[in-house]
C-alpha cells in the first residue's frame, strides 16, 4: 500500500465517528432514493404491464341504453381500435357476516368468460362459463376483506329481485386497480366491490338483451382521444350517454397516477435533502482536517507531491468515507422498497407487482452521492492545494475574534459568558453556521412534513365524516323516483329524519370548456348533508342558481356571478343557462350543487329523488339494515361512518408506518450534524476548553460552553424548519390532484411541537455522546502545547 | 458563602501571624511512573518538598526532569503514584477529580506558557469568566489594572501582543485571589524586553497580595528573583538554594 493511502485508511479510522454519522445519511439519501425510485419503476411497469396485457381501454362512456347495432357504430369511428359493448349496474349485497348492506358494481363479461377489454386476471377458482345464470367472479380486495372463497354464496338484489350468486372465482381488473366507490376518497372494501357475470344473465335481469349501458373502447395508435369522445358522444346521445371520457378521468387510472406523481415529488425531494446535508458534513470534516493536517500538507509539497496528488488524496478520502454509505444506502433501500410496493399492493391491486431495482437506479445512487461527496469536498481541498509550503509548515494562526456585530448592538451585556463565546463563535464564521442550522433545519422540515398529512387528513376526516356527511345511511335508489318514495323511507324502523337527493348526470359548459359533473341536487334546510368551505364555513344553498366547489370553477375559468350552460345528460336532456351563485372552497372532488326544487324545475320532473339522507336511531341499525338489503328500489347504501373505521383500520395505519421512517430519516441527520459539529468544536477548541479545565472549571461548565453553540444552532433551526416545512407542506398540496382531494393547509401545534422537539432530542444525545469526550481530554498536554 | 469568607479571612490573617515558616504545600515521598506502552518512565522519583505560606519559588530544571510533573501534581491536574500530598488541610493525594476540581476552582492560579485565553472573549471578558465563579474575587478591571492593561480591557487575544496575553493570563489567574499561583514557562514564548515585563508582574502580585508563587523554568537566569530555587534532576531534587538577596526582574540578564 502506498503510503498516502496508509494514511487516508488511518485518517479514517481516527474520524471513524464523524465518517459513520455522514455515512448514516448517505445511506439514508440512498436508501430513500432507491426506494422511492425503485418503486415508482415497479408500480409504473407493473401498471403498463397490466394495462396493456389486459387491454385497459382508453376511453369510457355511460349511457341509459342502446342497442347493440349501435356498437357497430362506434366501432367504426376512425382511431377507435377495439369496442367492448356491456351491461353495468349498482346492486345492493347481503353478505352474511356483514350487518350492513355492502355495495357491489356489477359488470357484463362476454360469453368468452374473461372480457376482451379490462380483461380478468384470475387470483383463484375459475372464470365464468357460458351459459350459467347465478355465477360471479367477485374482486380480490373485496373478496379478501369479506374473506369470500369460490364457492361461497352472496345474495344481491339485482333490478328488484333478490338473487342468490354463487361465486365460482376471484380476479382482479386493470379497470379497478384503485378499488373505490365512485364519490369517496378511501377505499371500503368491506362494503364496496365489484361483480363480474355473464353478458347474458345480466341481460336479463335488467332486460337489456341486445342492448347495452355502458361502453369502453381503445384508441388505434395516434388517434385522437378527444376527437373520439366528442363523436362517441354524439353517437349516444339519442341513447342517453352520460358522456364519455378519457382515461384521466377514469377514477381507479386516476388515483394511481396521483399516488405516482406523489412518489416521484418524494423521491426527488427527500434524495437531494439528504445528500446536500451529506455534502455539508463533509465540508466540515474535511475542511477540519485539512486545518489540523496542514503542517503535514506542507511536509508532502515540499518533498514534492504535487498538488493533484494532495487533491487526490483528499478527494479519495471523502469518497472512501461516504463508499459504505452508499452500499449500505442500496441495501436498505431495497428493503424499504420491498415494504414500500408491499404497501401500495394492499391498494393497489395488480395482478403481480414486483419489486426490482434497476442498474440504472445503482448507477445513479453512486453518481449522485459521489457528486454530493465532491462538492462537499471540494472546498476543503481547493484549501489544502493552494497552501505554500512554507506556510502551511507554520501552525494555524489564531482564531481571529474581532467587536463585530453583536458588540455593535451593546446586546452582548445581556448575555452571560459562556452565552457570549457561544455566540462569538458562530458569528465568526456565519456562513457554516448557517448551513449548520439549515441542516438540522431540514430534518425539523422532513418530520413536518410527515405529521402535516396527518393534520390534512385529520382536517379532511373532520370536514368530511363531521361537517359534511352527517347522515348515518345514504339510501341510493336503483332509478329517480317520485317523492313519495323518500317518505316511505321514513317508515322504515329506526329512522328519524329523512332528506331527499337528486343526482343528474349533466356537462358544464363554459366558452371553450366543458366539464362532466354529477349534478347534485340538496335541501337548502337540509341538516343532514352539508356544503361546507375550507374554513369550515357552511355554505347555504340558495333558492335560485348553480354552487360550484372552487376546483370545479377553476377548471371551468368561471367565478361568482357568471352563467354556465348546464346539458344535463339524463331524462329529457334539457339544456338551460345557470348563474353561479357561490364558489366555495370544498376539500372533495369536482361538485356542483343547486336547491333540489329548482334542479327538479331544470328537469321539468315533478318532486322526483334519487335517494335520501337517512339519520337512524343507533338501536334500530340491525334492523334497518337488513330491510334494506332486501328493499328492490334501493341500489346503494352508504355508510359514511363505517367507511371511516374501514379508513382508520388501513391508510391510517399505513401513514403511521410512513411517519417512523420520516422520524428514522430526521433524527439521523439532526444526529449527523449535531454531532459532527460539536466534535469539530470540540477538536478546534479542545485546547481552549481543557485550559478551562485546569483553571477549574467542571466538566458540566465545559459541556455547556462546548454545547451552547450547537443548542443556539438547534433552536435557530426550529423556526427555518418550520417555514421551509410548512412551505413544503404546501407545495405538496399543490402536487396532489386537488380534483381528488384539495389537501388543507392545516397545521396543528403538535405539528409543530413534535416536529422541533424530536429533532431537540435528536441533538441533545448527540450532544451528550460528545459531551462524554471531555471527561477524557488531556489537561496536562494542553499546558504544553501550542495546537 | 459569606461565613467562609469570613472564615478564610480569619485564616489569612492567623497565617501572616504565622509568616513565612507557615507551610502551605507538604510533599511528601512523591513519586510518579507513567506507563508508555511497554515502557515504564520514572518522571519522580521519591520527592520531598515543602511550599510556604507568601514565598516564590523558581522550580528549575531541564526539560525530562520532572518539573512540569511536579507542579501538575501540587496543582491537582495529576495525581502521584507514590507519596502524599498536602495542601493545608486538603490531601491532595485521596481526592477524587471532582475533588481536584474543586481544589483547582478553589486555590490555584494557573499560568501557561502559551497563555491559552479563550479567543472569543475579550481580555476584560477572559478576567470576568474566572471571577464570576470565584468565590472572592477582585474586580476583573482591578485585576487587570495591576498587570498594566487597563486600556486594552476590550481588545480580544488576537488584537493582543504575546506579552500582552501573558499579562491577561496572570491577571486571570490572580484575579480570584488564589492561595497559589502556578506558572509553567511564563516567558517561554515572549522575547527577553517582554519576558522581563511578565516576570515584573509575576513579582508584583507576589508581593502584593502575598500569593504563594511557584515558576518552573529552564532559564536559570529567572532563578534570581526567587526567595527560593528548587533545582530539579532526572526526577529528584538535586539541590535547595535560598537567595540571600532576591534580585529584581529588571536586572536579569539572559
Amino acid at each position: 500500500m502506498k503510503p498516502l493511502n496508509k494514511k487516508m485508511v488511518r485518517d479514517l479510522w481516527h474520524l471513524r465517528g464523524q465518517v459513520l454519522a455522514t455515512m448514516l445519511v448517505v445511506a439514508c439519501g440512498v436508501a430513500s432514493f432507491v426506494a422511492m425510485k425503485s418503486t415508482y419503476e415497479s408500480l409504473v411497469e407493473s401498471r403498463d404491464n397490466y394495462y396493456s396485457h389486459y387491454r385497459f381501454a382508453d376511453v369510457f362512456a355511460g349511457l341509459k341504453r342502446a342497442p347493440r347495432s349501435a356498437a357497430a357504430e362506434i366501432g367504426a369511428i376512425p382511431g377507435v381500435a377495439e369496442v367492448e359493448a356491456r351491461v353495468v349496474a349498482k346492486v345492493t349485497l347481503d353478505l352474511s357476516d356483514l350487518p350492513e348492506p355492502a355495495q357491489g358494481r356489477l359488470v357484463s363479461v362476454p360469453e368468452t368468460g374473461a372480457g376482451h377489454l379490462n380483461s380478468l386476471f384470475l387470483l383463484r377458482g375459475r372464470l365464468l362459463e357460458p351459459g350459467d345464470r347465478d355465477e360471479v367472479v367477485i374482486s380480490g380486495a373485496f373478496a379478501d376483506a369479506n374473506r369470500l372463497e369460490p364457492g361461497d354464496q352472496v345474495s344481491a338484489v339485482l333490478n328488484g329481485r333478490l338473487r342468490r350468486l354463487r361465486v365460482v372465482g376471484v380476479a382482479l381488473s386493470p379497470e379497478y386497480i384503485y378499488e373505490i366507490r365512485p364519490g369517496d376518497i378511501f377505499p371500503d372494501n368491506r362494503r364496496f366491490g365489484i361483480l363480474w357475470m355473464n353478458e347474458r344473465a345480466v341481460a336479463s335481469v335488467f332486460q337489456m338483451e341486445n342492448a347495452f349501458n355502458d361502453v369502453v373502447l381503445t384508441l388505434s395508435p395516434g388517434a385522437g382521444e378527444a376527437d373520439v369522445i366528442e363523436k362517441l358522444d354524439r353517437i349516444l346521445e339519442p341513447y342517453g350517454g352520460f358522456g364519455a371520457y378519457g382515461r384521466s378521468d377514469q377514477l381507479s387510472h386516476r388515483f394511481v397516477a396521483n399516488e405516482l406523481s406523489e412518489l416521484q415529488v418524494f423521491g426527488t425531494v427527500i434524495p437531494v435533502i439528504f445528500l446536500g446535508v451529506t455534502a455539508f458534513l463533509l465540508h466540515l470534516v474535511l475542511t477540519r482536517l485539512v486545518n489540523v493536517e496542514r503542517e503535514q500538507i506542507g511536509l508532502l509539497k515540499s518533498f514534492g507531491y504535487s498538488n493533484a496528488d494532495i487533491g487526490l488524496h483528499y478527494l479519495q478520502l471523502s469518497v472512501l468515507a461516504i463508499f459504505g454509505g452508499i452500499v449500505i444506502g442500496i441495501g436498505l433501500g431495497w428493503w424499504t422498497g420491498r415494504g414500500m410496493a408491499r404497501l401500495y399492493g394492499e391498494f393497489f391491486h395488480f395482478p403481480i407487482l414486483d419489486f426490482s431495482i434497476s442498474f440504472l437506479i445503482v448507477v445513479w445512487s453512486f453518481v449522485i452521492s459521489l457528486g454530493a461527496a465532491a462538492i462537499g469536498a471540494i472546498a476543503a481541498v481547493r484549501n489544502a492545494v493552494s497552501l505554500p509550503p512554507a506556510e502551511s509548515m507554520r501552525p494555524e494562526p489564531p482564531a481571529n475574534f474581532h467587536a463585530g456585530f453583536i458588540e455593535s448592538t451593546g446586546f452582548q451585556q445581556m448575555l452571560s459568558t459562556e452565552s457570549r463565546i457561544a455566540a462569538r463563535n458562530l458569528a465568526r464564521r456565519p456562513v457554516k453556521a448557517l448551513l449548520s442550522a439549515f441542516g438540522i433545519s431540514l430534518s425539523i422540515a422532513l418530520l413536518f412534513i410527515g405529521f402535516f398529512f396527518f393534520d390534512a387528513i385529520d382536517r379532511i376526516v373532520m370536514v368530511q365524516f363531521d361537517l359534511v356527511q352527517r347522515e348515518d345511511v345514504e339510501v341510493g335508489f336503483n332509478e329517480p323516483r317520485p317523492g313519495r318514495a323518500a317518505l316511505e323511507l321514513a317508515e322504515l324502523p329506526g329512522v328519524r329524519r329523512v332528506e331527499p337527493y337528486r343526482v343528474v348526470s349533466a356537462r358544464l359548459r363554459f366558452a371553450s370548456r366543458s366539464r362532466r359533473v354529477g349534478l347534485i341536487g340538496l335541501s337548502s334546510e337540509g341538516e343532514l348533508r352539508r356544503i361546507v368551505n375550507d374554513d369550515l364555513r357552511i355554505v347555504n344553498l340558495p333558492p335560485e342558481g348553480i354552487v360550484l366547489g372552487s376546483t370545479l370553477a377553476e377548471s371551468l375559468g368561471v367565478a361568482k356571478g357568471d352563467i354556465v350552460t348546464v346539458e344535463v345528460t339524463e331524462g329529457s336532456r334539457p339544456v338551460r343557462e345557470v348563474v353561479i351563485a357561490d364558489v366555495p372552497r370544498e376539500l372533495l372532488g369536482l361538485s356542483a350543487y343547486m336547491d333540489i326544487r329548482a334542479l327538479n324545475r331544470l328537469m321539468m320532473e315533478g318532486g322526483t329523488v334519487s335517494g335520501a339522507f337517512l339519520s337512524v336511531d343507533e338501536d334500530a341499525r340491525a334492523e334497518l339494515y337488513s330491510k334494506l338489503k332486501r328493499t328492490p328500489a334501493v341500489s346503494g347504501v352508504g355508510l359514511p361512518k363505517a367507511a371511516l373505521e374501514s379508513f382508520n383500520e388501513t391508510i391510517a395505519k399505513t401513514l403511521g408506518t410512513m411517519t417512523w421512517f420520516l422520524i428514522g430519516f430526521a433524527c439521523v441527520i439532526a444526529f449527523g450534524v449535531v454531532y459532527n459539529g460539536a466534535r469539530i468544536a470540540l477538536a478546534e477548541r479542545g485546547r481552549e476548553l481543557s485550559s478551562l479545565r485546569v483553571l477549574g472549571f467542571t466538566n458540566r461548565e465545559i459541556a455547556k460552553m462546548l454545547l451552547g453553540e450547537q443548542a443556539a444552532l438547534t433552536l435557530l433551526a426550529i423556526p427555518i424548519g418550520w417555514v421551509l416545512g410548512f412551505a413544503t407542506s404546501w407545495l405538496v398540496t399543490r402536487v396532489v390532484d386537488a380534483e381528488i382531494v384539495r389537501l388543507p393547509v392545516v397545521v396543528s401545534v403538535e405539528t409543530f411541537i413534535f416536529s422541533a422537539g424530536i429533532v431537540v432530542i435528536a441533538a441533545a444525545v448527540s450532544g451528550i455522546i460528545v459531551a462524554r469526550r471531555i471527561r477524557h481530554m488531556d489537561l496536562i498536554a494542553v499546558l504544553k502545547t501550542r495546537e | 458563602m459569606k461565613e467562609q469568607r469570613q472564615r478564610s479571612d480569619a485564616q489569612t490573617s492567623e497565617a501572616s501571624v504565622n509568616a513565612a515558616a507557615d507551610a502551605v504545600f507538604q510533599i511528601r515521598g512523591v513519586t510518579k511512573v507513567y506507563r508508555m506502552g511497554e515502557v515504564e518512565v520514572h518522571a519522580l522519583k521519591g520527592v520531598d518538598l515543602e511550599l510556604y505560606r507568601g514565598e516564590l519559588v523558581v522550580l528549575l530544571g531541564a526539560s525530562g526532569s520532572g518539573k512540569s510533573t511536579l507542579l501538575n501534581i501540587i496543582g491537582g491536574l495529576d495525581t502521584p503514584t507514590e507519596g502524599t500530598v498536602v495542601y493545608q488541610d486538603h490531601i491532595l493525594t485521596s481526592a477524587d477529580e471532582s475533588e481536584l476540581t474543586r481544589f483547582r476552582r478553589e486555590h490555584v492560579g494557573f499560568v501557561f506558557q502559551f497563555y491559552n485565553l479563550i479567543p472569543s472573549l475579550t481580555a476584560l471578558e477572559n478576567v470576568e469568566l474566572i471571577t464570576e465563579i470565584a468565590e472572592s474575587p477582585i474586580s476583573a478591571k482591578e485585576a487587570l489594572e495591576m498587570v498594566g492593561l487597563s486600556e486594552r480591557i476590550d481588545h480580544f487575544p488576537a488584537q493582543l501582543s504575546g506579552g500582552e496575553q501573558q499579562r491577561v493570563a496572570i491577571a486571570r489567574a490572580v484575579a480570584k485571589q488564589p492561595d497559589v499561583l502556578l506558572c509553567d514557562e511564563p516567558t517561554g514564548a515572549l522575547d527577553v524586553t517582554t519576558g522581563k515585563l511578565v516576570l515584573k508582574v509575576i513579582e508584583k502580585v507576589n508581593r502584593e497580595l502575598g500569593t504563594t508563587t511557584a515558576i518552573i523554568t529552564h532559564n536559570a537566569a529567572i532563578a534570581a528573583m526567587a526567595d527560593r530555587v528548587i533545582h530539579i534532576g532526572s526526577g529528584r531534587i538535586t539541590e535547595i538554594i535560598r537567595n540571600s538577596e532576591k534580585k529584581s526582574p529588571e536586572t536579569l540578564v539572559w
